[in-house]
């Protein structure tokens, strides 16, 4: 065990760990400010902010031995006996001065900067840096170019931290940016003709300590105070990237990624980062409607369940309302029942959804919904994986679906046993974001195609979806569900990994999460609580145990001491 | 008995340059070149050849003087190689031209000297980094290099022993800082001559990430020396190390001084390390101009920082100008200043240079070079004031590898003239802001900026 000394805090790493100042000091809540030092990118300690005293306490005599000079944290090592000053008259006049160095040449556009709130430099500033200015003063305001299609740089704000250029290089590995000139007039760049088109290239607005890189997208669309956090995962496609969703009043203005070591790092791609466009899509279904005599009328939220119940058991309309309940008796012919479930529903909305079904019906048909397709899996040169797989749950109701049926149904296998034997009621969730990107109008896939869709037409279909589909036009109740940040409960990425959370931000109006209508269809007490149910998938089926306690933040892996 | 031995001295590495048509492998030859290699690689195991130069205790002739054969100690033993050997050859220090005299007139000096260097450290690829300012540099050495692997002094089987060497030609494309080792591996490796963060040394991890030397022109023209004449030749000349200080190895050998500025015969002079700065001028450099009396020299070239006209007995030696508050020997480039000459013109002339050759990396050299130029823009524009010399004073202080703030020393040397020059000749400065600024010489205000002075 290996012993460093923080400002004569004794702390104590692992063997194998392999630290640098600044994470020692981190870990005793010490903070080391830095620019250029992060954590996924190689080391070029070139912003000297992080200047610290360093020096060795000999193992035998307990004397310690400062170096005479300053040393960067970020490229100092943390071994046995390594000693770290953070807080000294010699440091603190380091960090002052750097501060200074760096505003020399900054506009201070604050006011007008997309970064202000959440700036390293007003943040340092403030902490470490001097009360009045020395250097010469020169009011502007920045330069601004457009690096590609979704990141602006605005030159003069720019501290030479050289994050982004390192990205590009190493992780995203297209080597867009670049640094030209030379002394004070570096700048960053892109090569004439060859802009930042990469498919993380959103990140490096992340990565920017200051406001020199902006975010298309983002930019000047809402001041970073006003907004709130909420940790989620993307549902972009099935890597399941953590990711912190940024609202004001239910209206989310950015996605950025969480830090998740299993998953995806510190990144996430512009296709998940600028994918969430159709949650505010005017086109969303809106309101739950009931086919009565072959003409849709509107359905009240209140009148659902009975209108469900009566779907489901083929009972007339006017006399379930005096009991919503499954028939207990079975003096009516056993109907043969079938659920989809989708992809984009959490392993909760899929639980109590079987379980309602399986309510009216024990052998209810379980099958997994359309899985939806672009292209092939892409990885980058970090290990970073864009999947082809479009859904972000697949694998959890996969799992869900061989622990109830032992089996797994696909969608395209469903469909040609409901052509042989037509179903009486058949439930369809969804959740599929318009097929091509952010444009609603254009949902009719292929898997949807009216011929396929042939061994429906006999059944009663409850269809539950965000956007207008051909399956969607054929329902005899139309039941709008939620999008991605709207629910709560657990995604399973491709790589087995659960990951939990809580809505971000409200549905509009008229709409019902999924998981809000199966608590209220179950009879359950209270609010739709995702954990509870969580917690009883996870005692039943051997192959969520691992979900039994409470998830951290990063996700639990269910394979964990699982004999695959 | 100084004079005696300076004017007795019989020049060693400049022996040829005199010659006609010396840059050729004829006349080199004649004068009994390539001799030596031949030997050592007969009879000399390079072990033994690395523990000779290791011996002589030769300082690197770059600047910073770190023993050579020290450095080529750290190389890793039983590497399986390659390992690569550069030669510094990108002389941008102001007032430097030793090594341009070396590779124009007696390019196989160095070249010998390079195939010796490399056969020590079983380096089998060598790059020479050659400033882009030097086209006759460039045309002599390449000539030469071909020469050499025409006669088989190159290529496989070196004089048909079993040591092999490739030697390549490389222009640099004029920046300063690729005269630092791990810029000039950077520059070569095709990159942006960024220094890198050491550890690892060039030696553990260099060009191409494999252990590589960088050594300068001269120091291989001294391995030659040696290998021809000795370890007791080498070390009869110089200063022996300091007994009081245990870290000093002693200056020995040789050393080319160029000596330019106000003198009455500028030019590149040999000597033995340890002459003093007014014996160079006087006895070489036939006393400072027009009759009149210097003022300042730079000791090393621009980055060393100043002496004073009190102080020009400071010997030239490795520890020498360090006792007069500069930097070091440097390239041991002497530039003499005479009375008429403005040290407020002098500074803002070496910041100008500095702010212009910042590599722009790590933030207290590239905005504390800029910003020390525009404080001195705006003392000449006289805009001055006596603040500002407390915070140039500040900003020298605070840049460099000394203070830990910098990856480089490019900053120590952009530093050391500011430190030197305000501190030695500070009433100059104040007598110069009050002069000009007489009713604003006193404020404390930040002071609107000049428009930007334009480096490029």
């Amino acid at each position: 065990m290996a012993i460093v000394l923080i400002n004569g805090q004794e702390v104590e790493i692992g063997d194998d760990e392999r630290l640098n100042g600044i994470q020692v000091a981190a870990r005793v809540g010490v903070e080391v400010p830095h620019y250029c030092w992060h954590p996924g990118l190689s080391v070029v300690a070139s912003c000297r902010m992080c200047l610290v005293e360093t020096g060795k306490r000999d193992a035998d005599s307990g004397e310690i031995s400062m170096l005479p000079k300053l040393v960067p944290g970020c490229q100092t090592p943390a071994r046995d006996g390594t000693v770290f000053v953070t807080d000294s008259e010699k440091v603190r006049q380091a960090r002052a001065m750097v501060e200074e160095d760096l505003l020399i040449r900054h506009p201070v556009d604050c006011p007008i900067c997309d970064k202000a709130g959440e700036c390293h430099l007003q943040d340092y500033h403030f902490e470490h840096g001097r009360s009045e200015r020395r250097a010469d003063i020169k009011p502007f305001h920045s330069r601004r170019r457009e690096l590609g299609d979704t990141v602006a740089l605005f030159v003069d704000r720019c501290v030479m931290c050289t994050r982004c250029v390192r990205f590009t290089r190493e992780v995203s590995g297209d080597a867009e940016l670049m640094v030209v000139h030379r002394g004070a007039h570096e700048e960053i760049d892109v090569f004439p003709g060859f802009p930042l088109e990469n498919k993380l290239s959103g990140n490096v607005v992340d990565l920017c300590p200051v406001g020199a890189l902006g975010d298309l997208d983002f930019l000047y669309s809402q001041r970073v105070w006003f907004m709130k956090q909420h940790a989620s995962v993307c549902a972009g496609c099935s890597t399941g990237c953590s990711i912190q969703v940024e609202e004001n009043q239910d209206r989310i203005h950015r996605l950025k990624p969480r830090e998740n070591p299993h998953i995806n790092q510190w990144w996430m791609c512009d296709e998940g980062r600028y994918g969430w466009k159709y949650v505010h899509d005017n086109a969303r279904c809106l309101a739950p409607r009931q086919k009565i005599e072959g003409v849709l009328q509107p359905l009240d939220w209140s009148d659902a369940p009975a209108a469900l119940h009566a779907a489901l058991t083929g009972e007339a309309g006017e006399n379930s309302n005096s009991k919503n309940s499954p028939p207990k008796n079975s003096n009516s012919k056993k109907r043969r029942l079938a659920a989809v479930l989708s992809p984009f529903l959490t392993v909760e909305e899929a639980y109590l959804l079987a379980t309602y079904i399986r309510q009216y019906d024990e052998n209810a048909v379980l099958a997994l919904g359309r899985i939806p397709q672009a292209g092939a899996d892409e990885s980058f040169p970090n290990g970073f994986t864009i999947r082809a797989e479009k859904c972000p749950n697949r694998r959890g109701v996969e799992m869900l679906l061989s622990a109830l049926t032992g089996d797994v149904l696909s969608w395209e296998s469903f469909l040609e046993q409901a052509a042989e034997t037509p179903f009486d009621a058949v439930w369809i969730s969804g959740g599929y974001p318009p097929a091509d990107g952010n444009d609603a109008a254009s949902k009719e896939e292929e898997s949807l195609a009216p011929e396929l869709l042939a061994g429906l037409a006999s059944s009663t279909l409850i269809v539950q979806d965000l956007f207008a589909s051909a399956l969607w036009r054929q329902a005899d109740i139309q039941l709008p569900g939620a999008a991605f940040v709207e629910r709560s409960g657990s995604f399973v990425n491709a790589g087995n990994r659960l990951q939990s959370f809580e809505w971000a931000i409200r549905p509009p109006a008229g709409v019902m999460t999924e998981g809000q209508l199966y608590w209220r269809l179950l009879d359950r007490d209270g609010l739709y609580n995702a954990r509870r149910v969580l917690e009883d998938v996870a005692r039943e089926h051997i192959a969520f145990a691992a979900a039994t306690s409470e998830i951290p933040a990063t996700g639990v892996d269910l394979l964990l001491n699982q004999l695959v | 008995m100084r004079l005696n031995l300076l004017s007795e001295f019989e020049p060693i590495l400049l022996a040829n340059i005199h010659r006609e048509h010396s840059h050729t492998l004829r006349v080199y030859e004649e004068q009994g070149g390539y001799r030596s290699l031949k030997r050592v690689l007969a009879d000399q195991p390079r072990e033994a050849f690395r523990d000779l130069i290791k011996g002589s205790a030769l300082r690197g002739r770059g600047g910073a003087g770190f023993p050579c054969g020290l450095k080529w100690t750290f190389l890793p033993e039983n590497h399986p190689g390659p390992v690569y050997f550069c030669l510094n050859a990108d002389e941008s220090e102001p007032g430097t031209f030793n090594n341009r005299i070396l590779m124009e007139e007696d390019p196989h000096q160095v070249l010998e000297g390079l195939i010796l260097s490399c056969y020590a450290t079983k380096a089998s690829t060598a790059y020479i980094y050659l400033r882009y300012e030097y086209p006759l540099a460039y045309k002599r050495l390449q000539s030469a290099i071909d020469e050499l692997y025409a006669a088989g002094y190159l290529g496989d089987a070196v004089c048909g022993s079993e040591f092999s060497l490739n030697i390549y030609l490389h222009r640099g494309a004029a920046a300063y800082i690729c005269g630092e080792e791990t810029g000039l591996i950077e520059s070569l490796e095709g990159r942006r001559a960024w220094p890198r963060i050491k550890p690892p040394f060039p030696a553990v991890e260099g060009a191409f990430r494999k252990p590589t030397v960088v050594n300068n022109v001269e120091t291989a023209a001294c391995v030659k020396q040696i290998a021809d004449r000795g370890v007791d030749w080498f070390r009869s000349l110089g200063t022996p190390p300091d007994p009081n200080n245990p870290r000093d190895p002693g200056s020995f050998g040789p050393k080319l001084y160029c000596l330019s500025g106000h003198v009455e015969k500028p030019g590149c002079y040999e000597a033995p390390l340890g002459i003093t700065v007014s014996e160079l001028i006087n006895d070489f450099g036939g006393g400072v101009w027009k009759g009149r009396k210097a003022k300042a020299a730079v000791p090393g070239g621009i980055s060393m920082g100043l002496l004073t006209a009190d102080e020009l007995d400071c010997k030239l030696d490795f520890s020498g100008p360090g006792k007069y508050g500069c930097l070091g020997l440097g390239t041991a480039a002497v530039v003499v200043l005479d009375e008429t000459v403005s040290i407020v013109d002098f500074l803002h002339n070496t910041c100008r240079f500095f702010a212009h050759e910042s590599c722009g990396q790590c933030t207290p050299c590239r905005e504390g070079t800029s910003w020390s130029l525009k404080m001195l823009d705006r003392i000449r524009a006289g805009q001055g004031r006596l603040l500002d010399l407390d915070l140039l004073l500040e900003i020298g202080d605070f840049i460099g590898i000394m203070p830990g703030t910098t990856i480089c020393g490019l900053a120590d040397g952009a530093a050391w003239p500011i430190k030197n020059a305000i501190r030695k000749f500070r009433d100059e400065f104040e007598q110069y802001i009050k002069r000009t600024n007489p009713t604003g010489y006193m404020e404390t205000s930040p002071p609107l900026a000049l428009e930007l002075h334009s480096i490029h």
